[in-house]
This record gives structure tokens, sequence and C-alpha cells, in this order.
């Protein structure tokens, strides 16, 4: 009888014209909040390109819009501290990426394919590294090396991106590895490969796209560090602790330049990465 | 006789294999592995060392287990803790309720453009952290491109400033860690099965039942993964504070990189940091015995 009462279909007609308002209502407010959303995210980067272009001098950009002029990009590597800074960034972030890179890879390679004692901890412990705050892994690391007075300088500053890296290069490359087809690798055993032939001939090419997609992350994360770099540079210069330490005394030109150089450089790189990837497909 | 041949060499060859294969896993971990040992777990022991350390640097630390230095720091340096909490949490509700609908869109209406708009997502990510809130500084300047226009058409008055306020810090924290909340929340909407979602609609659900019912309650596990992976960063984090506010915004991520860098007080420091360790691990722990440590990892 329960049923009865409740006739659905006759329900169902009025329910129309309701919907249809909602519809169009739903229509646009959503998609015109996204885009103010995604206006809100890239802001910022706008106003670092244009303030490159500010006309406010060789000491430092003004606040105010005061014109249009290229001087950061003719005279980029004007301020050698800062160039000293950027080279050191990217040599701090090749290296680092390089290590963890591979010290990632292996962990991944591990616990994709085997079950073993410790999966759990290797789990955990990158769990734990991922989710840790930022100045408690650089405050951490930094009591280390002052409890054995190991100079800052540019190898701790390895050290130390290469440890916050390996687990998100670990991260990355798993969840590539996900549908990995074991087979071909015994294949290739099976046909008298030694393990490392077969690594490198069948494994690596396999699963590649998720390495260099690790790689690319921990670039980034490295090239952008500032607060473990910060606690264990000692009085060595990186790009971001470079502009930190600028913010008090006024940011060069430079800055926002090689700043906007950066971000193409590395929206370019995901693009092709992007595109490479769609090929494949 | 073939065939015995064949199990006699496989009966030799076996336990070779299998030591391989059980030796395996620990080699492909051990370097790595090593490497998070000595300068990842390791030095929280040094660092918990330090902070109960006491003297100076001229003349040097020695541990003395002064475990009352906790309590020392902890009430000198409560406005700060709790300063630190209140923005991290008032940034985290801020960014959830920012990227909850941008990720909803983008999930069920982002249509051919999904990639595009994710890039989108990204994008901050391609400018250095200290430089993204260094162009807040410039647009929200008193005389920058946007207070300054709108003070030029007399929209705002000339006194209106933001600068160095609590609304600049949360501000730039919530602009910040946006991303990280944002892409949780899409991975998990995207993951909301479509046939559910219709059942839900061919059962007579309205368009608020369905997102109340089905969708949201699907989404969960983003919600959370999205507000530790916002929360605990926003809470340690004091380059906004530096850079956007001003002496009443300091945040414990500032005292604890001062005391450790400038003042050279490392015991003090050591214990700040530890208590703001342990706190959070508290929150981390907590969410790894509900969801699991793997479902966080999938939304990194």
């Amino acid at each position: 009888m329960a049923v009865a009462t409740r006739p659905l279909p006759v329900e169902a007609p009025p329910n129309v014209p309701t919907h249809r308002p909602r519809r169009r209502w739903g229509g646009w407010i959503l998609p015109t909040y996204s885009g103010l959303v995604m206006f809100y995210l890239v802001l910022p980067i706008l106003v670092m390109i244009l303030y490159g272009f500010n006309n406010s001098g060789p000491k430092r950009v003004s606040f105010r819009w005061l014109g249009f002029s290229l001087y950061g990009y003719t005279h980029l590597f004007a301020k050698p501290d800062l160039t000293a800074a950027l080279k050191n960034s990217l040599f701090i972030a090749s290296v680092s990426t390089i290590i963890a890179t591979i010290l990632g890879m292996l962990i991944a390679l591990a616990l994709v394919r085997y079950r073993f004692r410790g999966r759990t901890v290797t789990d955990f412990v990158m769990f734990l590294n991922i989710s840790a705050p930022e100045i408690v892994l650089g405050a951490s690391l930094l009591s280390l090396f002052v409890t054995f007075g190991v100079p800052r300088g540019l190898l701790t500053i390895v050290i130390a991106h290469v440890m916050f890296n390996i687990a998100y290069v670990a991260v990355t490359v798993r969840a590539r590895l996900a549908g990995f087809d074991r087979s071909l690798e015994e294949a290739a055993q099976d046909l008298g490969a030694n393990p490392w032939t077969t690594f490198r001939r069948v494994t690596l090419p396999l699963i590649f796209p998720g390495v260099l997609a690790g790689a690319l992350l921990a670039f980034a994360l490295s090239i952008d560090d500032f607060v473990i770099t910060n606690f264990n540079a000692g009085t060595t210069q990186t790009f971001p602790l470079w502009v930190y330490g600028a913010v008090k005394v006024g940011i060069p030109p430079q800055v926002f330049v090689m700043g906007t150089l950066i971000f193409m450089g590395g929206v370019l790189i995901a693009i092709l990465n992007v595109l490479a990837q769609r090929r494949r497909a | 006789m073939e065939q015995r041949v064949a199990t006699r060499v496989q009966l030799v060859r076996k336990p070779r294999t299998r030591l391989g294969k059980r030796l395996a896993p620990y080699l492909l971990v051990f370097p790595g592995g090593v490497w998070l040992l000595i300068f990842f777990l390791i030095p929280i022991l040094f660092m918990a060392s330090v902070s109960l350390q006491t003297g100076t640097l001229e003349s040097g630390f020695r541990l003395t287990w002064h475990f009352g230095r906790y309590v020392e720091v902890f009430r000198q340096y409560r406005p700060q803790f709790l300063r630190s909490f209140a923005f991290g949490a008032i940034a985290t509700g801020a960014t959830l309720v920012i990227a909850y609908p941008l990720a909803y869109w983008i999930a069920f209406h982002g249509g051919r453009h999904k990639t595009t708009f994710l890039l989108l997502l990204l994008l901050p990510f391609f400018v250095s952290f200290v430089i993204r809130t260094l162009a807040w500084q410039f647009i929200l300047s008193d005389q920058g491109i946007v207070l300054g226009t709108l003070k030029s058409w007399h929209v705002l008055p000339r006194s209106f400033h933001i600068l160095a306020t609590r609304t600049a810090v949360v501000s730039g924290i919530a602009y910040n860690f946006l991303p990280f909340m944002a892409l949780p929340l899409y991975v998990a909407l995207e993951r909301v099965d479509r046939r559910v979602v219709e059942a839900a609609q061919d059962l007579y659900a309205s368009k608020a039942k369905v997102f109340t019912k089905v969708i949201f309650p699907l989404s969960i596990p983003g919600v959370f993964a999205g507000i530790l992976l916002t929360f605990v960063p926003a809470v340690g984090d004091y380059v906004n504070a530096a850079i956007l506010g001003g002496t009443n915004t300091t945040m414990i991520g500032n005292i604890i990189q001062l005391e450790f860098l400038q003042n050279f007080h490392y015991p003090v420091a050591a214990a700040l940091s530890f208590i703001l360790m342990f706190i959070l691990l508290l929150g981390i722990f907590a969410y790894a015995r509900l969801l699991g440590t793997r479902s966080i990892q999938e939304y990194v």
C-alpha cells in the first residue's frame, strides 16, 4: 500500500519545469566561479611577469607601475650574486634530482614487485616523510649537522634535497608502475638476458615515463625549496633564499625576469610531456 | 629421462633464484632507505637530544636532560602556537570552500579540456613559492596595481591597507596551498563511479540529494587528504608571515627560524619544532589509522 500512496510516474512530470531553470542557473554559476578561481591562481604569475617589465630602474622594482621597460631582460645577469644563487639552485636541483630519482625508482621497484618484510615500514616512513612539515625536516636535519659540526653549504643542501625527494619520486614511479607486465622481464630472462641487460633493455624503457615524471617533480621541488634549504644552507645562497633575503631591501627586476623564464621553461616541459604521453597513448 | 634431468636442473637452480628473489627487495630499498634513515629519521632523535641540552653557542651545548625547557618554551610562545594553528585552520577551511566547487566542476564538467584545467591548477607550482608570495605583496601593497588603482578610483579609502594584517597572511597561506587541496579533491571526485550517480538520478533523487547523499560522501577521502596536505604545511609555514605579515602575525615557524638561524638558541628552537612535530604527528597518525597510509600517497 505504501507504494500506491507514492505514484512515482505522476510525480515525475512536475519535476521537469523546476529542473530547468535550476540547470540554467548552475549552468553559468559554476563555470564562472571556476574561471574566477583559476584566474585567482594565475594572478600572481601574471603580476610576476608584468613587474618584470616595470620601468623602475636597476635597483628595485617599485610597487607602483612606472611604465614599460626591458631592462630586466637586457641586464639579466647584471647582479653577480643573484646569478651565482641561480647557478647554485640549478646545480643543486640537477645533482639531487639524479640521486633521488635513482634511489626513489629502486624503492618503487621493490614495493611494486615484491612482498617482503619491511614493506609496510618503508611505506610508512615515506608517508611520514611526505606528510611531515618542512620546517621539522629542516630543523631536525640541522640538529644533526650542528651536533656533528658539519659545515653547512652546497653538500648539506644536496643531502637535504635528496632526503625530501626520494619519497616523492618513489610514489610517482609506483603510481605509473601499477599496470607493469612482469612477463616481459621473464621473457627477456628466458631468452638469456642477464639481470642488468634485462633492466636496461626491458624494465627501464617500460617504466621510463614514470621515472621521467618523478625526476621532473623532484627537479621542480628542489629548485623551488625554501624552508628546508634555509635551515641547511649556511651562507650559501640559492635562488629562493636570495629572493627572500632581498624582500626587505628591495627586489631587483632580474628576480621577476628569472622567475618568468623558469616558469616558461617549466610550462614548456610540462606541455611537451603531456603531448608525448598523448602520442604514446 | 629428459624430464628427470629437467626437474633436477630446476631443483639445483631454484634455491639460488629464491635467495636472489628474497634479497632483491632489500637490495633495492637499501640505498634510499639508508638515506632516509640517516637524514630523516635519525635527525629527529638528534633534534630531541638538542632540545634537552643547555649552554650557549660560545661555551658549547651539553646534554643535561633539561625537560623543563618544553614547559618554558610552550609557555613563552603559546600565542604563536595558537596563532599558527588558528591561521592554518582558517586557511585550510578557506581552501576547502574555494577548491571544492572548482574540483567538482573540472571532474564532472571539464569535458575535453580536463588536462588543460589541471595544468592551470598546477601552474602556480612553476613559480617559486617565495616569488608567488612576493607577487601577493605587490598585489596587496598600498600603491600596487590592485589597491593603488582601486584607491585612485575612490573605490577604497586612502587609509585602507591589507599588508601586515592577519587577513594578508591567512590569504597568502590559503593561496599558496590551494592546489594541495584542489588536487586530492579532484582525484576523489574523478573516481566517483558515474553509474552510482546515474542510479541516484534514475531513482528521482534531486540534484541536491545526489550531491549530499552520493557525490559528497564518496569524495570524503579526498577531503581528508586535502585537509592533511594543506593544514600541515600551513601551520609550519613562515614565509607568508614574513613577507605579507607584520609584528603581530608572527607564527611559530618564524620563531623556530629566528631562534635556530639568528639567535643560535638551538635547544629552544629544537624544542619548539619538536612540540610542533608532536602535535601534527598526532593528527597524521589519527589520519593514518582512519584511512591508511596508502590512501594519502594516492593523492600526492
